[in-house]
């Protein structure tokens, strides 16, 4: 007997996707089959809307350990040492229920990396809220931000750098990304591909409970009017458990009881099993009864779908129990054998002595539906606009630098551990977090990039400017940029307008990718980012990671008393989609500025010399808000003022401060390095231009505007602490 | 020096007070499992930062119970000088070896920053290689930091001597604006009335590295070695 229409419809499957189920089963599924073809087949798990634009990116390089398709990305950092990462999305349950949503979304990354055997080392985190104007914004940021805080401090890693800003196209829908990365030892790497039939499949962790039933169904649906409602969907984290599975699984994975392991994250038992099974060409036999439960009467469809947090399924070398078992109860965790690998090819699961669920794996997994959705390309924008001058240059830097996207987010970062482990050199606030790797003088830099306004206004140029920006970044940190992880944030994928959003930054990154070496290795998707109607700022956040060779290279932003300044880097005064314009000028018109990924490569590559000869003093890549906002950021971490000298300008003073072009940077110097510098760039093609000298305790911009050190620091710490403590009826004003 | 580290499920400094310990006494200490009752023979036991028992119920309020505690307490009795940092400190004070309580901070949330710290008193074990009165950068990272007493117990502390260390200016000024949490008195750490036993919310160990910007804290590791090797 068919499955009713109104159920079917309940799991978010489509008529053709249920049709596609009976195809391959040569029948109708029961309940617990079909919730299992749900979750296995929802966007958040099939990436049906998105895998075959994937495919474009590049995911290889000689130092690239493990690409896409395993928990998170390996890449080599040399000394027998891998660095994992990956950065993944959590924005409808944080949406939801903010404290819960974005702790749990730090948690389930965690184990991404942890289940790969790599120590986490670091957390980076992308959030993106609405107008500070909307009534749920300052609710939600406090709950998100104390929830990130919750878990990481707890289970022990430095949450140390990460990115937020806010537009009024969040408003119905967050963006809430957290990425990790691990150290692992190359020889102790884990992977997700069961192999062996007769190897017993172990449950380690906590007890499974109904919280996120269907959470990930949820994650794959727009919201409307009352997602409220969705809130039980949303799962419960407890990062002192995380921290004892972490703990305990490191402890296992020291010896090489180990086959295969992976985290139950979004849905579950069901998910972790299938895909370990499939990764192996093996099948299962599964005894629910065997699994932990926190509550009584669960029934198979609750258990298969549950996504309790903090909970991982083993496949161990038959013989190996007791060892697990003892690892296990020293740190007070459940360990429970659930199964079996088998040769069938088939999930089999039983419930109270009867088979509850029969099911081919390979068709289920392999055959998940994979759509070539209808997209239209974006429409490009005007290139120039009318950008009028600002009242006064000073008034326009403070401006800019009191404005919620520019502002100190120290707010946020005072609340997260981003000390613990002891190995922080760089901590946030700069161009990007620099991590030690324990006890060596080699170090992880670490960023998260990504301009929404660039990608909403033309996605390909966004899509490779949020590369660029990592891939600049990492270089401004003295690092070596090696690799990306990504979580692509867009509307829902069955409207071709934000199917071509897509299609447009994925080509767009692709090609900054191939031309900086910047391989893409691990990543997630989240569509459905929209609530009637409504979609999100295409946001393909990157996550990127370089390698410090040697920390006495690492360098800082803080200009320091004597240092000349060089801008590396051509300035044509682009104003397009920057935060000029939109803080200044109130429009949000206009191309973004475009992407030379030749000039970026060069002048990054020259940068790059300039820290290997020791030729910097101080470093900084050149982002929001141009020229002039880099260089007070710089005088403001080094408490030191700057005289701005420009040079002979064919472009409005304003524009040259304000312009937001690519492929720059500030380096500060003394001046006999200074002066070989330019030089150097000279012969290397690089526009390098001397443009001021740091002294003093003020800003002074060609003795026109000066603005003291104190006003600047007030401008920029001010804002966000303040919004956060008003109450909205004041705000709102 | 023998110094043993008590490690508690949830315990996330214990490795970061090991490597600084380490530096200090040319040779890592022994890490202690909390299930344990028995200790072995030490000059220095600490008690480090994180959530043990996931801080459940109170800050360290399971953890003054854990197996190795009542050794732990005995051997204080005993005079074995005993660390508490953060989490250590919230489980001395539940434990009955330092008086008062952490309470949850003033501002209601966690605080990760740099704050300057006035020693009070520098002819202690921990403190001697300090001056009176000298300021020093460490940070702290905490949401229950807030120090209370009642006043007999205050006035005790500072007839006795046992305030440690004071939250204050880059200057030396104990203000209300230098204060992360709230604390009595601007108190960051304690001593008990003898001077074996200190409890402090900063972390000392997170600043003993010069590649971490900072050795402020290695000196409070040094006046140990210094005074029971």
């Amino acid at each position: 007997m068919s499955v009713a229409p109104a159920a079917i419809a309940q799991h978010g499957l489509s008529p053709a996707e249920y049709a596609e189920i009976e195809t391959i089963l040569g029948r109708a599924p029961n309940h617990v089959e079909l919730g299992v073809f749900s979750v296995m087949w929802s966007e958040h798990c099939s990436y049906k809307s998105s895998k075959r634009w994937l495919r474009l990116f590049p995911t290889a390089a000689p130092w690239v350990i493990c690409g896409p398709g395993e928990n998170a990305g390996i890449v080599d950092i040399g000394d027998g040492q891998a660095a994992v990462f990956k950065m993944e999305s959590h924005n409808h349950p944080s949406f939801i229920e903010p404290y819960q949503g974005a702790a749990t979304g730090v948690g389930g990354i965690l184990r991404d990396v942890f289940t790969m055997g790599a120590r986490p080392v670091a957390i980076l985190n992308a959030l993106r809220f609405g107008s500070p104007k909307h009534p749920r914004t300052r609710y939600l940021a406090a709950g998100v931000v104390a929830g990130i805080g919750g878990y990481g401090n707890c289970i022990g890693v430095p949450t140390v750098g990460g990115e937020c800003t806010f537009h009024p196209s969040y408003d119905g829908n967050i963006i809430v990304n957290a990425m990790t990365v691990g150290v692992v030892e190359r020889a102790r790497i884990h992977y997700a591909r069961a192999a062996g039939p007769g190897n017993p499949v172990v449950y380690v962790g906590a007890k499974t409970g109904r919280d996120g039933i269907h959470g990930a169904t949820m994650a794959s649906a727009e919201f409307d009017a009352d997602s409220e409602r969705k809130r039980p969907t949303v799962q419960v984290g407890d990062p002192f458990t995380e921290k004892l599975l972490l703990e305990a699984c490191l402890e296992l994975m020291a010896s090489d009881a180990i086959v295969a392991i992976q985290d139950m994250g979004a849905a579950g038992l069901t998910s972790s099993a299938f895909e370990m099974a499939s990764r192996g060409g093996l099948g299962i036999a599964l005894d629910l009864d065997a699994v932990p439960q926190r509550e009584t009467g669960m029934s198979a469809y609750e258990i298969m779908l549950s996504e309790s947090q903090e909970r991982m399924l083993i496949v161990l070398k038959a013989g190996r129990e007791p060892e697990a078992r003892a690892i296990f109860a020293k740190w007070e965790l459940d360990c429970a054998v659930i199964g079996t690998l088998t040769e069938s090819g088939r999930m089999v699961i039983r419930h109270g002595g009867v088979v509850v669920a029969d099911l081919p794996i390979a068709p289920l997994v392999a055959a998940a539906p994979a759509y070539d959705r209808a997209w239209i390309a974006t429409p490009p924008r005007a290139a120039t606009v009318n950008a009028p001058p600002p009242p006064s240059i000073r008034a326009a830097l403070l401006t800019l630098l009191a404005s919620p996207d520019l502002c100190s987010k120290r707010w946020i970062w005072e609340q997260y551990d981003h000390m613990v482990m002891a190995d922080t050199v760089r901590r946030p606030g700069g161009d990007a977090a620099v991590v030690r790797l324990h006890g060596s003088g080699k170090a992880l830099a670490l960023t998260a990039d990504c301009t929404p306004r660039y990608c909403a206004a033309d996605p390909v140029m966004g899509g490779r400017q949020a590369v660029a920006e990592a891939w600049r970044n990492l270089i401004a940190a003295g690092a070596r940029p090696l690799a990306i992880t990504d979580c692509l944030n867009f509307g829902s994928p069955e409207r071709p307008e934000i199917m071509g959003q897509f299609v447009g930054a994925i080509e767009g990154m692709a090609e900054a990718c191939r031309a900086l070496d910047f391989p893409i290795v691990s990543g997630n998707v989240s569509f459905y980012n929209e609530t009637t109607g409504s979609a999100v700022q295409p946001t393909p956040n990157v996550g990127g990671v370089g390698l410090i060779a040697d920390l006495a290279r690492a360098t800082t932003v803080a200009l320091a008393v004597g240092d000349e300044v060089v801008l590396i880097g051509a300035n044509a005064g682009h104003l397009g989609a920057s935060l000029y314009l939109r803080e200044i000028a109130g429009s949000e018109a206009g191309a973004p500025p475009p992407v030379d990924l030749a000039a970026e490569r060069r002048n990054g590559a020259f940068v790059a010399q300039c820290i290997t000869e020791g030729w910097l003093a101080a470093c900084h890549d050149i982002a929001d808000g141009g020229l002039l906002v880099a260089l007070a950021e710089m005088a403001l971490a080094g408490d030191t003022g700057v005289t701005v000298v420009p040079p002979r300008l064919e472009i409005p003073l304003f524009a040259w401060l304000f312009g937001e072009d690519q492929g720059r940077y500030l380096v500060a110097a003394t001046s006999a390095n200074a002066e070989r510098i330019v030089a150097s760039a000279a012969a290397a093609g690089v526009p390098a231009v001397g443009i001021g000298q740091a002294a003093g305790k003020d800003l002074t911009v060609s003795d026109a505007d000066t603005i003291s050190l104190s006003e600047l620091r007030t401008a920029h710490e001010r804002w966000l602490p303040e919004y956060m403590a008003a109450t909205p009826e004041a705000s709102e004003g | 020096m023998r110094a043993g580290v008590i490690v508690f499920p949830g315990s996330n400094c214990d490795r970061d007070v090991a490597v600084a310990l380490g530096r200090s006494m040319g040779r890592p200490p022994v890490m202690i499992w909390h299930g344990t009752s028995a200790l072995p023979d030490l000059d220095l036991i600490v008690l480090p930062g994180g959530f043990a028992y996931g801080d459940y119920l109170r800050p360290g309020a399971i953890a003054a119970h854990a197996p190795i505690m009542p050794a732990v307490v005995a051997a204080a009795h005993a005079g074995v000088r005993v660390l508490g940092i953060c989490n250590g400190f919230q489980i001395l004070t539940e434990a009955g070896l330092l008086p008062g309580a952490l309470l949850r901070n003033a501002g209601l949330r966690f605080v990760c920053r740099d704050i300057h710290l006035r020693v009070e008193n520098s002819y202690t074990p921990f403190t001697q290689l300090y001056e009176d009165d000298e300021v020093i950068r460490i940070p702290v990272a905490h949401h229950d930091g807030n120090y209370f007493a009642d006043n007999a117990t205050l006035a005790a502390l500072e007839d006795n001597d046992q305030v440690a260390f004071r939250y204050c200016e880059p200057g030396g000024e104990v203000s209300a604006a230098a204060n992360p949490n709230g604390s009595l008195a601007n108190i960051a750490g304690i001593f008990n009335r003898d001077k074996t036993i200190l409890g402090l919310m900063p972390h000392p160990e997170r600043l003993a590295d010069p590649a971490l910007g900072s050795e402020d804290g290695s000196r409070l590791f040094d006046s140990l070695v210094a005074t029971l090797s």
